[in-house]
């Protein structure tokens, strides 16, 4: 019988240890796809960030250095500079991208590093137990804003896509969802693109993925799932932002 | 490259440029902070055509944090930087002490605390000397007090980093990076040192590399931490240098890094020519501490004179390595002036 779906070939047999109905798994697994599509296993090198994707290393078979909080996309800049034929990738939180990070994570941009950052936004501190987070929504109630998100204290939630899209150094800016099969084929197609783009040496490319933490929103998995499209894409619009179609530089 | 004798005059800030060059180093990510500029503005110009790498980062932190992706693929990375941005790396540098990742940083330090001031100081060395960071961890110190040991110390600094898989700092400060001095531009002769099978490289042909610093299972991180400590013991053993002059007839000993070792030299010799016994002894590993050697003279020396560009903090170590009944006595001076070698003088004779 013909095999038609099985597990990448860099993503090692191990159960993850994410919540049930979490999406960080299919964010994992969308990365290795692609890293599979390329063939490029044996020369890259994966940025795990602090938060739940801190693990990286248990289920990427392939070489993995962890970055202090927020510092994974400074990290994966200095891999890249030293290591230019190497394939490097990131994948950060809204914490350790939006928050402790930004600064890191716009800079990268900036100057264009040639490598992939995949943003993995569920609105919330998933690994230190449901804090709120820069990507929060209004009114959404968290350990920390427990009278639901007020823009009068809390400011309002980052868009992290639009933001990276205005950088110049940016190639390649997108925001994905994962909830339905539908959003899952465009963020497959998304993370694809991002990892062509940087191995044609395109410049900086980037991809949002909305998830959801069912654990932490105090959902259950199918709740927590419908939330991602009735809350979460209406606020983070779904779609390409950028993509260069030239490694031009102005 | 000269072919080793030419006599060049240098600030020590390039001394310690071209002795990173010289040391294979072709990776800087820094970030503009006085007075340590001729470092990032020598390199910015000269690792583009030798095929290097120079960046300046949007901040200290970054800088920190791009050497730590570098060194974790094997290849030699540095930055400097001066006392406020130092502190902005400690994170970093307690994560790379932790994944065991080398590095070489420089400090030219300059005054605090806070914005402090651009003048010499040696408020640093606690922060040096102790890990700096979070958590139990040390960096190899090295103390240049001339510049052309900015520039062999930056040399050796590589190799120390590389032999140990650990952070390595040159503390110098605003005295010794900007004046100028002869310097026989010489590289050294590389140590042997064993092959960076850790590093990222992708893993072709070989299980994938890790390179981390969390430690989760239960005994994991204690024996982490035990492996740690022989490492810094190791280095306690192996790599502690220092200088004594005049020591061998002495009984009056001054003990002065850096800069501080230079002004208590020549109040050493103006001492002498007074007829007085005075030694003087230069720690050149800050971390590791040359205890023993101060240990040795202190059973013939009774009276040491710790002297800094501080309020005390390197006093400490002193006091910890003599003989318990060996007097140890201290003067110190916050920034803002150095001392003329007069005022040495006067707090030799105050004990002599």
């Amino acid at each position: 019988m013909e095999l038609v779906f099985k597990r990448p070939e860099c993503l090692i047999d191990v159960p993850f240890h994410f919540c049930p109905g979490c999406h960080h798994g299919i964010a994992h697994r969308l990365v290795a796809e692609a890293i599979d599509h390329f063939k490029i296993r044996e020369k890259t090198i994966g940025v795990a960030s602090v938060g739940c994707s801190v693990f990286m290393y248990d289920y990427f078979n392939i070489d993995v250095l962890e970055a202090p909080h927020g510092r994974a996309s400074a990290v994966a800049s200095g891999v890249k500079r030293a290591k230019k034929d190497a394939i490097v990738f990131t994948i950060q939180g809204d914490g350790d991208l939006g928050a402790i990070g930004i600064a890191e994570g716009i800079h990268t941009a900036n100057r264009g590093e040639n490598i992939t950052l995949i943003f993995a936004n569920n609105g919330i501190y998933g690994m230190t137990g449901g804090q709120m987070a820069p990507t929060t929504l209004l009114g959404q109630k968290t350990t920390t804003s427990p009278y639901g998100r007020d823009f009068t204290y809390d400011g309002y939630p980052i868009r992290m896509a639009e933001m990276m899209a205005t950088l110049e150094g940016s190639a390649f800016v997108a925001r994905v969802a994962v909830n339905n099969p539908g959003n899952l084929m465009k963020a497959k197609k998304a993370v694809r693109k991002a990892f062509q783009m940087q191995v044609e040496e395109m410049g900086f490319s980037f991809v949002e993925i909305l998830m959801s933490c069912p654990t932490n929103w105090g959902l259950s998995s199918l709740e927590a799932n419908r939330r991602v499209g009735e809350e979460m894409i209406p606020y983070f619009p779904l779609g390409i932002l950028k993509e260069r179609k030239m490694a031009d530089y102005l | 490259m000269n072919n080793g004798f030419e006599k060049i005059l240098v600030r020590g800030n390039e001394a310690v440029a071209m002795g990173a060059i010289d040391a294979g180093c072709l990776l800087f990510f820094g970030y503009p902070i006085t007075p340590q500029n001729e470092i990032p503005e020598y390199l910015s110009k000269h690792l583009p055509p030798l095929g290097g790498e120079f960046i300046q980062a949007e901040s200290e932190i970054a800088s920190i944090n791009l050497l730590l992706g570098a060194s974790a693929t094997g290849a030699r990375a540095m930055s400097s930087s001066s006392s406020p941005g130092i502190s902005l790396m400690q994170e970093g540098l307690s994560y790379m002490a932790g994944s065991e990742l080398p590095v070489v940083i420089v400090n030219i330090s300059r005054s605090g605390p806070g914005l402090g001031g651009i003048s010499a100081s040696q408020g640093d060395y606690f922060q040096a000397t102790r890990g700096g960071g979070h958590g139990d961890y040390r960096m190899i110190v090295l103390a240049p007090s001339t510049v052309q040991e900015m520039y062999d110390l930056t040399c050796l600094a590589f190799d120390l980093s590389d032999k140990y898989r650990n952070p390595a700092m040159i503390l110098g400060d605003a005295l010794i990076g900007q004046m100028k001095e002869p310097l026989i531009r010489q590289k050294p002769e590389k140590m042997d040192l064993p092959p960076k099978d850790w590093a990222l490289t992708g893993a072709r042909g070989r299980k994938p590399n890790k390179i981390k610093s969390l430690y989760l299972q239960e005994g994991e991180l204690t024996e982490h931490n035990w492996k740690l400590y022989q490492k810094y013991e190791r280095m306690k053993k192996e790599e502690v240098r220092f200088e004594t002059v005049n020591a061998e007839d002495a009984r009056f000993v001054i003990v002065a890094f850096g800069s501080m070792a230079r002004v208590s030299k020549t109040a050493m010799e103006m001492a002498r020519e007074e007829g007085m016994k005075v030694g003087l002894f230069r720690p050149i590993t800050l971390f590791p501490y040359p205890e023993k050697g101060l240990h040795d003279i202190s059973k013939q020396v009774k009276k040491f004179l710790t002297v800094e560009l501080n309020t005390g903090q390197m006093v400490e170590d002193v006091k910890l390595s003599v003989d318990r009944d060996a007097q140890v006595y201290f003067y110190g001076k916050p920034p803002g002036a150095l001392p003329p070698p007069e005022e040495i003088l006067e707090e030799i004779k105050k004990y002599y």
